[in-house]
């Protein structure tokens, strides 16, 4: 059986799946059902600065699109951060903390921009025996134009300062959530980590709207026929989430500082994902909000599985995996030679792959053979493009195949190269043109 | 009044059976149903199902418009290729065709539904009476129709919105033809057909005259000085004899005339069922006629054919439904004599069969089922009169690929021309197809002549 405790900064649970911060932490008993249900870990739901807590709207916070089947894919809300009483989050905290000693529980705080506002928070948090604590830089909507939240985020002088402060005022490890609403996620992870941080955790949401309601003209979720942005999480995001992800993971600034992976993760599948890509752990909230608390015995079991299967025994085993093979476009082998095979058995004749490949590609995809509706690759036209593999409704009826080196790429009527070489050195590349010239 | 009473009874159930017993087949899938059925659909290219079709409805397109929330766009792909696409829906043997081509059966064993689907985009349409065809400019032709069936009523359709003016004659008191009078209760509730035929007429230009038979009323003749031309949807209007001592026992019917007499019933409790019935034939009639015996109370349904359940013209679905209703399907069996007592049926002898060097033969081996009622369902035939020198081939018109007849100005389609399928969906395609033809021959002949400058 694969070892899957995971220590995270310092920080122990028994597995890697953690909650994140957002409506499925917002109070014991919630959090006493997570943990029931074998979650390894939550990020209690942000908590506020003492005082009237923030409000929130009364009408729908979520929104949301479907694919087939009407499958979650993509959600977004407008809700804020905790809308209880300071002392009551941190009440529950400390109990949930005392009945569930194995489980890390770290809380999410989001204060104004303001020294004092941390230093005053920051014990209080301590008293309830967390584990550590998230500063929330990511929410888009709402805090944000209150000078919190991703206005925080967006802004990397900000970050490394809050990040100092924590720092000074607590022994806790910081985490620091970061915004995908930026062009580059480097500069606040940078940022954070020049400000002392223990890890950071991405992706917050996104900054979004997921549909209009066409008889009214209101963006959704619609409250009173006006709608607002929100973060977009769910499925849908879990690629931009791995790229940020693997962005941080390779950058030489930034290289071996501790991520905890988040979006979009559903099954066990994307948390591996995330985790050889560079994620320490994972946090988890859509997932569990679609089919509840229970998803996490599929992806403690799943994980656990495929671990076994490879002979990976630890976490240690396989985070960061994939990292080295994340490059830059411009050195990728463009001697490696790929056609798509489809495998006639599996086909079931739907000519999805043909239409794909000769409205929008290549023409390289027969519709009829010898009369017979037949699909079937064409390698003298095929570039090796993927679409059809991406289109197929059967899974594994179409696959690329490298060609190996030596055999004839019919395309091009060249023989396969077996030498690496990239467009850094490609003789179409200007740049490389002047640097021999 | 219950089941095992011997004799030709009606009444055998209470009201309420009635009244289950001949509700929805299938039941209409409610919008839900319908958008998980449309998820399933792939859209495919070129796709198998639409070439399945013989009215080659764009299937992947109409379900894909359900599956984005537009059955009224859903329904005008459907009627742009059949006009009669509301009972397609409930009548097509869609195992045998869209259906049984759809590629979710390569890996999954499971079409789409296809059936259903167009259903619940054509029943949207007609409730609320959404019409998509607007007449053309009037071209002062007329054209004379002669069948109110599948094949008259989407010819007549076509003609309408081409600007021609259609005159339909038929010889029953109600316009649908088997629509109306051939398909089992189960199929077309709710007065199904008369609410399609009024869903046709709405594009107007085409008047309809019942009662009126051709070769009795009227003879082709009459309609080619009427009219421009003529499209002959006679149906067939014969059913073949059983040859066999004691056909004229009471007791034996033709099934066909069960079954119209069935959908012209509003309760069902007037039509009168044996305790045994006995079906013979091994086509949709037979298994029709079998299945609504059953339903009506009698005791015992067997359907006889003389052949291999692997030659009956009744599709799979058919015959398990058939099954699952009760019905016994004995194969290679074919009637000997009725056996009458007091002039009444008692029993059919039936001589086994098998086929021998190609061809069916019986064995001398026979055998008698006791019944009270027989139903004969051993094939229609196309009744002439009237048709003057028009030719004919194995007792059907001849038809070129544009339902063209061997006479100037007649075209034909639907069950009385020869190689058809005796689908209604194809009787639909025919009709269609003819009245483009029609259209195209008298556009031409209308043609001005252009000045050569």
């Amino acid at each position: 059986m694969a070892d899957l405790r995971n220590n995270f900064v310092g920080i122990k649970s028994p597995n890697p799946f953690w909650l994140a911060s957002a409506p499925p932490t917002d109070k014991a008993y919630n959090v006493e059902r997570a943990f029931k249900a074998g979650w390894g870990g939550v990020v209690w739901k942000t908590l506020g600065e003492e005082g009237p807590p923030v409000v929130n709207v009364n009408g729908p916070r979520y929104g949301a699109i479907w694919g087939a089947d009407r499958r979650l894919l993509g959600l977004n809300n407008i809700e804020l951060i905790t809308d209880r009483d300071l002392y009551t989050n941190l009440r529950e905290m400390k109990q949930v903390k005392m009945n569930w000693p194995d489980r890390a529980l770290i809380a999410s705080i989001m204060v104004p921009c303001e020294e004092n506002a941390w230093k005053s928070i920051l014990p209080l948090v301590e008293e309830t025996g967390a584990d550590g604590i998230e500063l929330n830089f990511g929410c888009p909507h709402g805090m944000s134009e209150r000078g919190m939240g991703a206005a925080v985020g967006q802004v990397p002088e900000y970050i490394e300062m809050v990040v100092r402060w924590c720092k000074q005022y607590t022994r806790m490890p910081v985490i620091t959530k970061l915004t995908p609403n930026i062009t580059d996620v480097r500069k606040p992870a940078r940022a954070a980590k020049s400000g002392g941080t223990d890890a950071v955790s991405l992706i917050n949401t996104i900054n979004s709207i997921t549909s209009v309601n066409l008889d009214t003209f209101s963006p959704e979720p619609s409250i009173d026929g006006k709608g607002s942005h929100g973060g977009y999480c769910g499925p849908a995001v879990k690629p931009i989430a791995l790229n940020m992800v693997a962005e941080i993971a390779r950058d030489p600034e930034t290289y071996g500082l501790p991520i905890s992976g988040i979006g979009g993760i559903t099954t066990w599948r994307d948390a591996a994902e995330f985790l050889v890509l560079g994620a320490g752990n994972v946090q988890v909230c859509t997932a569990a909000m679609t089919y509840g608390f229970k998803i996490v015995e599929e992806m403690i079991t799943g994980l656990s599985a495929w671990m076994d299967t490879k002979g990976h025994r630890t976490l240690d085993d396989i985070c960061g995996r994939a990292v080295p093979n994340v490059s830059d476009w411009q050195y990728l082998n463009l001697n490696y030679i790929a056609k798509a095979r489809i495998d006639q058995d599996s086909c079931i004749k739907c000519g999805r792959c043909h239409i794909a490949c000769e409205d929008t590609s290549h023409q390289a995809i027969t519709q009829y053979v010898d009369g017979k509706r037949h699909f079937e690759v064409m390698e003298d036209e095929c570039v090796g493009c993927n679409l059809c593999v991406n289109v197929c409704p059967v899974q594994d009826c179409i696959t690329m195949v490298g060609l190996e080196p030596g055999v004839l790429d019919e395309r091009t009527g060249k023989t396969v190269d077996p030498n690496y070489a990239n467009w850094t050195t490609h003789p179409n590349n200007p740049m490389a043109r002047q640097a021999a010239e | 009044m219950g089941t095992t009473e011997t004799g030709i009874l009606s009444g055998r159930l209470s009201p309420v059976e009635y009244e289950r017993n001949f509700s929805d087949l299938h039941p209409p899938l409610d919008e839900h149903e319908a958008l998980v059925a449309s998820d399933r659909c792939y859209f495919c290219y070129d796709a198998p199902c639409m070439t399945a079709c013989p009215t080659s409805i764009d299937i992947p397109l109409f379900i894909r418009q359900i599956s984005t929330g537009n059955p009224i766009g859903s329904a005008n792909t459907i009627f742009d290729q059949n006009i009669l696409g509301g009972m397609c829906a409930r009548v097509c043997p869609t195992e045998t065709l869209c259906e049984q081509a759809c590629v979710r059966n390569e890996a999954e064993h499971r079409p789409v539904e296809i059936g259903r689907l167009q259903r619940y985009a054509t029943d949207i349409a007609m409730r609320e009476n959404r019409q998509f065809y607007q007449r053309a400019e009037p071209t002062g032709k007329s054209i004379a129709v002669i069948g109110a069936g599948p094949a008259g009523l989407a010819c007549a359709h076509r003609l309408a919105v081409k600007g021609h003016d259609v005159v339909i004659y038929d010889a029953r008191e109600k316009a649908g033809g088997l629509n109306e009078y051939g398909i089992a209760t189960y199929k077309a509730v709710d007065d199904f057909a008369q609410a399609e035929v009024d869903y046709v007429l709405a594009i107007g230009g085409i008047e309809i005259r019942n009662n009126q038979m051709l070769g009795r009323d009227f003879s082709l003749n009459d309609m080619l000085a009427r009219h421009d031309a003529v499209f002959l949807g006679l149906g067939l209007a014969g059913v073949n004899a059983l040859r066999a001592e004691g056909e004229t026992a009471e007791g034996v019917e033709d099934a066909v005339d069960f079954i119209a007499a069935l959908r012209q019933s509003a309760t069902k409790a007037d039509i009168a069922i044996g305790r045994r019935v006995v079906v013979l034939g091994g086509g949709m009639t037979a298994v029709d006629a079998a299945v609504q015996a059953k339903l009506l109370g009698a005791e015992e349904v067997t359907i006889c054919y003389r052949r291999g359940k692997e030659h009956m013209n009744a599709s799979e679905f058919e015959q398990d439904l058939a099954a699952a209703k009760g019905v016994t399907i004995r194969h290679w069996l074919q009637p000997k004599r009725i056996i009458a007592r007091d002039g009444k049926v008692a029993g059919i002898e039936l001589d086994y069969t098998s086929i021998t060097d190609g061809r069916l033969t019986t064995t001398g081996e026979t055998g008698v089922l006791t019944a009270d009622h027989v139903l004969k369902a051993i094939g229609q035939t196309f009744e002439a009169d009237g048709l003057g020198i028009i030719t004919l081939q194995s007792g059907r018109i001849v038809v070129d690929g544009e339902g063209r007849t061997s006479l100037d100005r007649v075209w034909a389609g639907g069950d009385c021309v020869l190689g058809g399928e005796d689908l209604t969906v194809s009787a639909v395609a025919q009709g269609r197809d003819a009245a483009e033809s029609i259209n195209h021959v008298l556009a031409a002949a209308s043609q001005p002549a252009v000045a050569v400058a």
